[in-house]
């Protein structure tokens, strides 16, 4: 099964880099078996083209307006999830929007189609998210490695023997503070 | 009475875009350009690696990654004085190039065709006579019978499925369009195969740069690609005949189909090179260089006062005095503390936001000017200054659209008309053209030089304490985009991006004149204003960062979409 992740939002803008962050997180947490293409997808549009068509699965993750309290994980499946960026509810929807309305027209939409939307309380510039969507990040991940393992991926934590290698860690990566126990951006020293 | 419109949806990526105008007897009187969205960006780069800068930058917008990585690399090595391999210039040469043409591709498209072309229109024309119109205009390979009522059934099938996406909030059947159907069908079989040649050339900018859509390669001083002719794992021959291969395969698309679709478009809408010319000083900087320094470069660039090509003043290399001391920018009609103009060294981002005043403030984007004027860039400010530097190229693709369309209309139409909405339109397919032909001479002579033995590609950079200044400057799709970065022990201090879409989308400046997008609405016809599609055209001819998208969105005509909360 062709499955790809892809991850999407402005890595700038505070919880708008949720859906980046997620699949940068996956990448280090986990090894997929089979093999599953995790892409930041940054806010590219028509440029993804090359990686959604004729798949037979993408998962998307991004920062989604539900009219939820921030935080909240909204799930959106099928010809919902073209709806949801026509209707505006991502911030970068009209990226999104163009594509998957090209990807239509060429007849080469994915099979399953699922969106991983979180409510985003602050998109001011800065890498950290804001404390409501840092507190949900753990669920996000368990959802889409639930939805994964769903499909028949195992995935796998890493234990530091793998033959993969560690993808290397973005300025905007998902960090733990230790001293509060909550996850930061990495700020500049 | 002046009728007052505003169109506001826009996008969030290059600043959330709000266009309002004044209508009064079908025309525009008075327009405003205003970015909706603070784009805090150059904060966040503050007390950093200046080594680190291009990773964030070229995270500033979604469409334009590669470009802010490469101006970023290229301001903090001039301010470091440092030099890098001829390697490392022709792939970079290599990734923008690719990079551009993939742009124009999707611009020209599918973020603009739309609003001259009609799908509605294309379903009801006859594919045979489509056929031989295309087979008579040009001896593109695609343009048989049975391609084209392929496409026709294609945009039937997506109509019928009654999920329009973009395409649905585009504006079939008005009135403003004026294409015969069988220009309609060809066009729009075009935009289809536009879609997998947007796809081929990016790959160009994957190989090289190991990634999109954000590019991984790039380096203060070089690019990390390793050069190894006999290595699988480093940049090979194998890999450098599959670039060429892709170069070549979208030059027939580009100089038989797009070459050939802009001059019909614009034979049949010469109305419009009336319409849109606005600001007439030119400016765009030289690009693709081609030595270590960034003092000789293949494509010219320069400044253009009044739209006066005899007055070109060329812009020669990385550290011309005549573009470094000729930036300033404005922020009297922006939402920033204070009043001033200043270069962009003495910049700051201080933001200070009051309503949408139309004499006061009323944008976030801050307003630039080249010797105190506004300016223009982009692809026609670069195919000026490329043409009066006397620029072969730029030129012969020129002269052959000009031609086409004059043969066309059955008129002559000459340079004069590029200052026009279809004018800018055209420049850009020409700079297609143009840049296309620049890739494959930068593949030739990156083959060339690791022929030669040359496998450096990558030069280390120092940082000493003290201060350093600098700035980068590169001609992206939408134009001229500068960098300027100041490092202090090692550090960034300031940081500004003054990027194409500032220069075009800025509100007026210290001086109150218009911006490029306000001037260039004046005068604009507006057949129904609850419909504005000539606005439309004339800003999406600028290339709005990403459709800055005025596909216009309906609020109250949401679809119910469902979420089910985990």
């Amino acid at each position: 099964m062709d499955i790809l992740v892809l991850g999407i939002g402005n890595a700038l803008l505070g919880d708008e880099s949720v859906g980046v962050k997620a699949v940068e997180e996956l990448g280090r947490r986990y090894v997929f078996a089979p093999a599953v293409e995790l892409l930041d997808g940054g806010t590219a549009g028509m440029e993804l083209l090359a990686y959604i068509r004729n798949r037979d699965v993408v998962l998307i993750i991004d920062a989604m307006r539900f009219d939820a309290p921030p935080g909240a994980i909204g799930r959106v499946e099928g010809a919902d999830v073209p709806a949801a960026f026509r209707n505006r509810i991502s911030p970068h929807q009209l990226g999104l929007s163009d594509l998957l309305a090209a990807a239509m027209l060429t007849d080469e939409l994915p099979d399953r189609l699922v969106l991983f939307g979180v409510e985003p309380q602050s998109l001011e510039p800065g890498f950290a998210l804001s404390p409501p969507v840092a507190a949900s990040f753990e669920k996000l991940l368990a959802a889409v490695v639930e939805e994964l393992r769903g499909l028949g991926v195992d995935a796998r934590p890493r234990t530091g023997s793998e033959t993969e290698p560690l993808p290397a860690a973005t300025p905007w990566a998902y960090v733990q503070n230790n001293a509060s126990g909550s996850p930061v951006g990495k700020e500049p020293a | 009475m002046a009728k007052r419109i505003v169109i506001d949806p826009i996008t969030r990526i290059e600043g959330h875009l709000r266009i309002d105008c004044e209508i009064d007897g079908g025309k525009v009187t008075n327009a405003w350009s205003s970015g909706q969205m603070w784009r805090g960006f150059e904060l966040i780069l503050k007390g950093r690696d200046p080594r680190d800068a291009w990773v964030i930058t070229q995270r500033f917008c979604g469409v334009c990654t590669t470009v802010h990585a490469i101006t970023s690399v290229r301001a903090v090595e001039n301010a470091l004085g440092l030099e890098v391999p001829l390697n490392a210039q022709y792939i970079r040469n290599l990734i923008m190039g690719a990079h551009g043409v993939h742009d124009h591709i999707v611009h020209f498209y599918h973020l603009c065709a739309l609003d001259w072309v009609d799908i509605v229109s294309a379903l009801k024309a006859d594919a045979n006579a489509s056929a031989k119109l295309g087979q008579k205009l040009s001896p593109w390979k695609r343009n048989s019978y049975e391609e084209i009522k392929g496409a026709q059934a294609r945009l039937q099938a997506l109509v019928d499925s009654g999920q329009l996406g973009i395409y649905g909030s585009g504006y079939w059947g008005h009135p403003a369009m004026q294409l015969p159907p069988e220009v309609n069908l060809l066009a729009a079989t075009h935009y289809l195969q536009a879609l997998e040649y947007q796809r081929t050339i990016n790959k160009v900018v994957a190989i090289l740069g190991s990634k999109t859509p954000h590019i991984q390669n790039l380096a203060v001083g070089g690019v990390a690609n390793a050069i190894n002719l006999d290595s699988p794992a480093t940049l090979n021959m194998e890999r450098l005949y599959y670039v060429k291969t892709l170069i070549d395969e979208v030059n027939d698309f580009i100089k038989q189909a797009m070459l050939v679709d802009v001059a019909a478009v614009g034979a049949h809408y010469a109305g419009w090179t009336k319409y849109g010319a606005g600001v007439t000083n030119y400016l765009s900087v030289p690009d693709m260089p081609m030595d270590t320094k960034g003092a000789s470069f293949t494509l010219p660039g320069g400044y253009i006062p009044k739209g006066d090509i005899g007055k070109f003043t060329a812009i020669s290399s990385f550290k011309d005095k005549f573009f470094a001391d000729n930036v300033q920018e404005s922020i009297k009609h922006s939402w920033y503390d204070g009043d001033w103009t200043r270069h962009p060294y003495e910049g700051e981002t201080v933001p200070k936001y009051t309503d949408f005043e139309d004499n006061g403030k009323y944008s976030w984007v801050k307003s630039p000017s080249f010797q105190g004027e506004p300016a223009q860039v982009g692809p026609l400010a670069n195919v000026l200054c490329m043409f009066a530097a006397g620029h072969e190229p730029t030129k012969r693709y020129a002269t052959q659209v000009l031609d086409t369309v004059s043969s066309l209309a059955g008129a002559k139409v000459g340079v004069e008309a590029l200052h026009s909405t279809i004018g800018r339109i055209a420049a850009r397919v020409i700079r297609c053209a143009v840049l296309n032909d620049t890739l494959a001479e930068q593949w030739t002579a990156l083959v060339n030089n690791i022929a030669r033995g040359d496998m450096a590609t990558f030069n280390q950079p120092v940082f000493h304490n003290g201060v350093q200044q600098g700035f980068g400057y590169h001609e992206a799709p939408r134009g001229t985009l500068s960098h300027w970065v100041i490092i202090e022990n090692g550090k960034i201090k300031n940081y500004q991006a003054v990027v194409p879409s500032t220069w075009n989308a800025g509100p007026r400046n210290g001086k109150d004149a218009l911006g490029p997008y306000e001037a260039s609405l004046l005068g604009n016809p507006v057949a129904d204003p609850a419909r504005p599609l000539e606005v439309l055209r004339t800003i999406h001819s600028f290339d709005p960062c990403l459709a800055c998208a005025v596909h216009m969105v309906d609020r109250n005509n949401r679809e119910i979409v469902n979420v089910r909360v985990l």
